[in-house]
């Protein structure tokens, strides 16, 4: 008997249900998920999560007493493929946390003091249309910005530009994935974009530069990763630290950190010199091979390894390692890029050797992402802003395609420079205080407001800075926008209620569309409410909004003319260059006036007694957000600076005891953390998990407990090509005894 | 540098991060139970010999405190229960594999045969005492008659009460400092050497305190040399038993039990209890509260040590 | 019938969904948990290694557990799995001193808990909770008797590893090495 008969068999054991319906998913060879058994469960609600922007989509439980009992994945896609990861299994956690937001608030105390009201609703949207207006009227409507990171972005974005202002910034731009996006349009005229477009499930070869998958969690690379190495692919990880994908490498190369640009150059070198390139794809679609080749002739990996201390026999076998895989390889861009300040051009230098492994366009390295043309339901045209946030930056950044959450911030605080600084701030889902670096300087400018309005599950660092606090209710109990990412193939998913909202908490697309009507703005949002909008809108790609509450997502074909590999299945393609072809020599950044080729320069290092501060993801969290989540604070509810045995050992430390780390600047952290002493880090680094240290007492599981990168990085490396926020040119030492600064 | 750690912030309490469920009423049951097994096998084996009324104390005095000992024991048993509710499925299943089963069993039959082992005394301890009805007059009359069987059942039946407290533990494989089959002899021995020393305090007679006093000096001799080979016997065995030994050896038991159960509930006692064999004056409550003391302390510290050692993996 | 569980630890990344959703899908009270995660880094840097390991109850065949238990509450189930009846359980802790895993605990209702190896769902033919959400496919559930099943095809090809062998249990969760 084989497992199949065996469970079936199994299956009609526990009665006729079972028996009835097919407990296999052959395409997928996986049980099937208890779903397919109708009326086993009371409901199951479609979603897609929340908990960070992979946005996978999946089915919401609830029980026979209709509480939110679980959350599983949807089979039907293909950012979860039916299993969520940790954090979106435990996105539970967010409903039930009894210290989220319960009603609106209005400040009665000074400005981060957290003295607020409770006001109702209408108070609230009265408070904020008068605010808005007011600043409209002595400043102008381009004044006011909004910074958001989450679905209700999308409403609040809708409320400004009717309001006449289209400054919106996220904090997943200049503090993220900004400078992969310049590299890879200024080499390929296209972005890697989200959920990036790379074909890890075939690739052969995948080199990871930083990204550490299995603790950035994102779901679908760490699926493929599991799946591409099951059939033998290999990972080339480089990371300072021995990350948890590390370990699952077949060479992992322990860098020196900030110096991962000499490394990709003499990839390049040895890529170039032992001929291992693709050369009929070069021929065929690169522009300034001979440029390339001249600018590394010298980068050999001698010189690589007096810098990266990577021995050069490694970096040359690592080289041949790719070359033999190509096309299938994939030199991953990463996500979180900001680093050192000069990330667009060491993103460029990725999507150059890619392009030397003739990657891009093939099966096994980048598809080309396809994604549902979706209409919007209809409303009037916007205004036309007079001005913008790039205003306050004349001649920098020029290359930056998204407003940045810094840039916003810098042009908030008065100077004397500008005719006009920003007045009015709507943040919605972004805990700013925690996100951007230079703390002081995030203050500063929340100090010089007008109007700050914050939209929030959780009472955050953030909210204590609002004028207006406004509680959403989490994306379990809301209707939200439909999902229309780019993917292998066309998708779009529904989230919708699985719950009523908790207390007086309501969803982003009632508040925007409620202040738009106090504001007399109403006609942008013609809809009636969130339903109808939907079923206008899936009405247009020919599905409904029952029909979508079945499914929860739904694929699309690809049209035949746009392939899934065009390197591969087209005679001819023209890139979205100045020249029409993948660009090693980039002319855009030459008319920018920035180096068409990457160039390595030296970083500074750490002092002598400090370490050079680097972070990055724990599996079950996400930055700041899940820090007071009853269920995830479970598995993780601090975070822990790791030292190596030998730094250790020089500072007397201890496993588990409690310090606080001080920063060039002289910065202390707000909260002490726990020392985890490891093999794992190297000796002039240590490394922390990003997201904690909260200091706002009325988040019960998160208050104090363990500290936050975010305090500790007051240095800030800015990307002159598209104003990046480089965070990891930080250092610090140990302390032990709390900072003097430190407020009750 | 090896780093071995739970990521999942593992918090069953209790048990991470280190096991302690059993907390003060375990081993506090354990020292009762064994207290009442020595009182009777003492009683039963003096009046097989025939001797109850040249040893009136440890034959007919002493079993009275046995129901009451057996019940605090129950209590403290109960109490460390957390699902008392269903504490009565203890006696719906008979289970030889578990020591709890057994023991609570021997507990269950033990209880009335030591009150009836009471009521055959009870005329001889209280001159006046009175039965009031005819039907207990004769079941005591027909209890008198079978004695001598009663006593054989009460030894045997005590015998592996007071083993049952050492192999309780010593049946958890998974705690290797448990995982000794010297735990249940030496738990017996030293409830015997307890229950001996109170005779000894308790008695009226030169004879029978000098007689309890030279038992309870061989039995903690037995004691000592079992304790010795109960370490003997770790040393000799894997990794484990190695470390588990280790924390006495050294570790964090070490004080504790070379001081208080070796030192001052062993070593000093019988040394005391030699003086007065020798005529020397040594007030009779000091050894008495010093064996019962080092008694308790041997049963606490072995079950918490039991709990702190484990397997290596 | 002989139900185990293999956990890949080339695959498994650490990442606790499968506490979580043990959490999540059996109501297990925050706090406490059915399964859990040990991390093993072994060696000096930059030579280094790391094991993961998805653990929880090893439903042993020769279970000291059910041996210890005085009321019966701790019993093997169909296909050698492992259970408490809550209303047999009077919370002696017994089993938990004899686990050497520590895979039990007590519930906050005060009878004990641990690994089910999910049978509520096995019973309708699903995968436990904790495999079928593992977004790296690192374990399987299945019949060690059946030579056909997954389960015994990658113990028949593959290295393995139980833990504490020596114990004597028999446990019936392994690790793929
Ligand atoms: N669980 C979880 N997953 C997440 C998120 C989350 O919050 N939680 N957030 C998501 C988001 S938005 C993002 S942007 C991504 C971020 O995830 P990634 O893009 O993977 O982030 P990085 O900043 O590259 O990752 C940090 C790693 O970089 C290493 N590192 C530090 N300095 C250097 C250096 O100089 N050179 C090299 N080569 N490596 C270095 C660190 O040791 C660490 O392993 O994660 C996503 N996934
Ligand atoms: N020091 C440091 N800074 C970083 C990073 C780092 O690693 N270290 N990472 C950077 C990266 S890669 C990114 S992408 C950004 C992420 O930056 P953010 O997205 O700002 O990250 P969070 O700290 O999670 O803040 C999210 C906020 O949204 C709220 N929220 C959660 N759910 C909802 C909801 O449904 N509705 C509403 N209205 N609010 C909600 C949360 O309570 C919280 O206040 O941070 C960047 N900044
Ligand atoms: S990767 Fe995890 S947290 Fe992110 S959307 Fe998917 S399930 Fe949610
Ligand atoms: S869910 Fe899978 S990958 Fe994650 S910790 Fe559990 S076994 Fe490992
Ligand atoms: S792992 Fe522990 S609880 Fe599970 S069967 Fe084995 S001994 Fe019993
Ligand atoms: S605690 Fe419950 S399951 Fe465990 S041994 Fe005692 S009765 Fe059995
Ligand atoms: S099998 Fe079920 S009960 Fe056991 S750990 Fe997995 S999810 Fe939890
Ligand atoms: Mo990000």
């Amino acid at each position: 008997m084989n497992r199949r008969e065996f469970i079936k068999i199994a299956g009609v054991g526990a009665g006729s249900l079972a028996f009835a319906t097919p407990l296999f998913d052959f395409s997928k060879e996986e049980i099937l998920a208890p779903d397919a058994h109708p009326g086993m469960y009371s409901k199951r609600t479609p979603t897609y999560c929340e908990i960070c922007f992979w946005k996978c989509a999946g089915w919401v439980h609830t029980n026979d007493k209709g509480q939110i009992w679980k959350i599983t994945g949807n089979n039907d896609d293909p950012h979860s493929n039916g299993r969520l990861c940790p954090r979106g299994t435990g996105g539970v956690g967010m409903y039930t946390d009894e210290d989220r937001l319960k009603t609106p608030l209005i400040r009665t105390g000074e400005r981060g003091k957290q003295v607020f009201r409770e006001a109702t609703w209408d108070e609230a949207f009265t408070y904020i249309a008068d605010g808005l207006k007011k600043i409209a009227e002595e400043h102008g409507p381009e004044c006011v910005a909004l910074f958001t990171h989450g679905s209700g972005g999308k409403y609040f974005g809708d409320l400004i530009k009717a309001y006449g202002s289209k400054n919106i910034a996220a904090p997943s731009y200049a503090q993220c994935r900004g400078p992969r996006e310049v590299g890879f349009i200024a080499t390929y005229g296209e972005g890697v974009q989200s959920p990036e477009r790379v074909d890890i499930r075939d690739t052969r070869c995948l080199v990871l530069i930083g990204s550490h998958f299995g603790e950035n969690m994102h779901n679908g690379p760490v699926q493929e990763i599991a799946q591409a190495t099951g059939k033998g692919a290999t990972i080339i990880t480089v990371d300072p630290r021995f990350s948890t994908v590390a370990s699952k490498s077949k060479f992992w190369l322990p860098i020196k950190p900030a110096t991962d640009m000499a490394l990709l150059l003499a990839w390049m070198h040895v890529i170039i010199n032992e001929d291992l390139y693709d050369k009929e794809y070069i021929e065929k679609y690169a522009y300034g091979f001979e440029d390339l080749k001249a600018h590394v002739a010298q980068m050999t990996p001698e010189w690589a390894y007096g810098i990266t201390t990577i021995k050069p026999e490694v970096i040359r076998e690592t080289a041949r390692e790719m070359a033999n895989a190509s096309p299938r390889v994939i030199v991953h861009p990463g996500r979180h890029v900001t680093w050192y300040g000069d990330d667009t051009q060491r993103l460029r230098a990725v999507a150059m050797l890619n392009a030397l492994l003739g990657s891009w366009g093939r099966r096994g390295g980048y598809y080309y992402p396809a994604k549902v043309s979706f209409k919007s339901f209809p409303h009037p045209a916007f205004p036309k802003p007079a001005r913008s946030w790039k205003d306050a930056f004349p001649g920098k950044y020029k290359l930056a395609g998204l407003a940045l959450a810094s840039g916003i911030c810098d042009a908030t605080v008065p100077s004397s420079e500008r005719d006009c600084s920003f007045k009015g701030w709507i943040v919605n889902g972004t805990n700013l205080i925690h996100t951007l670096p230079n703390q002081e300087n995030t203050l500063k400018a929340i100090d010089a407001l007008d109007l700050m309005v914050v939209i929030d599950t959780m009472p955050m660092e953030i909210t204590g800075y609002a004028d207006v606090i406004l509680p959403e209710c989490t994306y379990l109990e809301r209707y939200d926008n439909i999902r229309v990412g780019p993917h292998r193939e066309p998708t779009i998913a529904l989230r919708m209620p699985a719950a009523k909202p908790k207390y007086n908490t309501k969803p982003a697309w009632w508040m925007a569309k409620g202040i738009a009507e106090k504001m007399g703005l109403g006609h942008y949002f013609a809809w009636k409410d969130i339903e109808e909008k939907l079923e206008w809108e899936l009405k247009q790609v020919g599905s409904s909004l029952e029909e979508m509450k079945r499914l929860g997502v739904k694929k699309f074909q690809r049209d035949d003319d746009d392939p899934l590999y065009p390197m591969e299945d087209l005679d001819d393609f023209e890139f979205y260059t100045n020249t029409g072809k993948i660009e090693l020599y980039s002319t855009a950044m030459e008319d920018e006036g920035y180096d068409p080729l990457p160039k390595y320069t030296a970083h500074e290092e750490p002092p002598y007694g400090y370490y050079r501060l680097i972070y990055g993801r724990a599996p079950m969290h996400t930055f700041s957000r899940t820090a007071n989540n009853p269920n995830l604070t479970d598995l993780m509810d601090e975070n822990s600076v790791w030292v190596n045995p030998k730094v250790a050992q020089e500072w007397d430390l201890k496993n588990g005891q409690y310090l606080w780390l001080e920063n060039q600047d002289g910065v202390v952290s707000k909260t002490p953390i726990k020392v985890r002493i490891t093999e794992r880090i190297r000796f002039d680094s240590v490394y922390m998990v990003h997201g904690f240290g909260h200091t706002n007492n009325k988040l019960t599981r998160a208050y104090g407990r363990g500290a936050s990168d975010a305090d500790l990085i007051t240095k800030v490396h800015i990307d002159p090509v598209m104003g990046g926020t480089g965070m990891r040119g930080n250092f610090v030492t140990f302390r032990f005894e709390a900072g003097k600064e430190l407020s009750s | 540098m090896i780093e071995e750690i739970i990521t999942s912030g593992r918090m069953n309490p209790e048990i991470d991060p280190v096991l302690h469920v059993w907390g003060w009423e375990i081993p506090f049951y354990l020292f009762l139970g064994g207290l009442a097994a020595g009182i009777l096998i003492f009683s039963a084996y003096f009046t097989l010999r025939g001797r109850q009324d040249e040893l009136p104390i440890a034959v007919k005095w002493m079993p009275l405190s046995v129901p009451f000992l057996i019940g605090i024991g129950l209590i403290s048993l109960l109490l460390d229960l957390s699902h008392i509710l269903y504490a009565w499925q203890l006696f719906t299943n008979i289970r030889w594999e578990s020591p709890m089963s057994w023991g609570a069993w021997t507990l269950l039959i033990i209880t009335p045969l030591s009150i009836a082992w009471i009521a055959i005394w009870m005329e001889d301890i209280f001159p006046k005492w009175d039965w009031k009805f005819d039907e207990v007059k004769t079941v005591v009359k027909w209890l008198k008659e079978q004695r001598r069987i009663l006593a054989q059942i009460l030894i045997l039946l005590s015998i592996i009460l007071g083993m049952y407290t050492g192999i309780l533990l010593s049946a958890f494989n998974a705690r290797p400092f448990w995982n000794t089959s010297i735990l249940g002899p030496l738990f017996l021995t030293s409830g015997l050497s307890a229950s001996a020393a109170l005779i000894a305090y308790f008695s009226k007679t030169e004879l029978e305190k000098r007689l309890f006093t030279r038992i309870d000096i061989i039995l903690i001799g037995i004691e000592l040399f079992m304790i010795v080979h109960l370490f003997m016997g770790h040393l000799a065995g894997t990794q484990v038993h190695i470390q588990a030994a280790q924390m006495f050896l050294g570790g964090a038991y070490t004080v504790p039990f070379w001081t208080f159960v070796v030192g001052l509930g062993l070593l000093l006692p019988v040394s005391l209890e030699l003086l007065e064999l020798k005529h020397k004056f040594i007030p009779a409550i000091v050894p008495v509260v010093l064996i019962i003391a080092g008694n308790l302390a041997l049963r606490f510290i072995v079950v918490s040590a039991g709990q702190a050692s484990r397997w290596l993996y | 019938m002989r139900y185990a569980m293999a956990v890949d630890t080339q695959k498994c990344v650490g990442c606790n969904d499968c506490v979580v959703a043990c959490q999540t899908e059996n109501d297990v009270p925050i706090g406490h948990c059915r399964d859990w995660i040990v991390e093993v880094t072994t060696g000096t840097y930059p030579d280094l290694g790391l094991e993961i390991r998805s653990e929880r109850c090893n439903h042993c065949a020769n279970a000291p557990c059910v041996r210890t238990c005085p009321t019966e509450a701790s019993h093997y189930a169909a296909g050698g799995i492992v259970l408490v009846e809550e209303d047999e359980c009077i919370g002696c802790k017994a089993c938990i001193t004899s686990c050497p895993y520590d895979a039990r605990f007590i519930h906050p209702e005060g009878y004990v808990d641990k690994c089910t190896f999910c049978i509520h769902r096995v019973e309708k033919g699903q995968n436990p909770a904790c495999v079928s959400v593992c977004p790296t496919h690192a374990m399987i559930f299945g019949n060690l008797d059946d030579p056909n099943s997954d389960i015994s095809k990658a113990m028949a090809t593959r290295k393995w590893k139980s833990l504490i062998p020596e114990a004597g249990t028999e446990p019936k969760v392994f690790y793929l090495l």
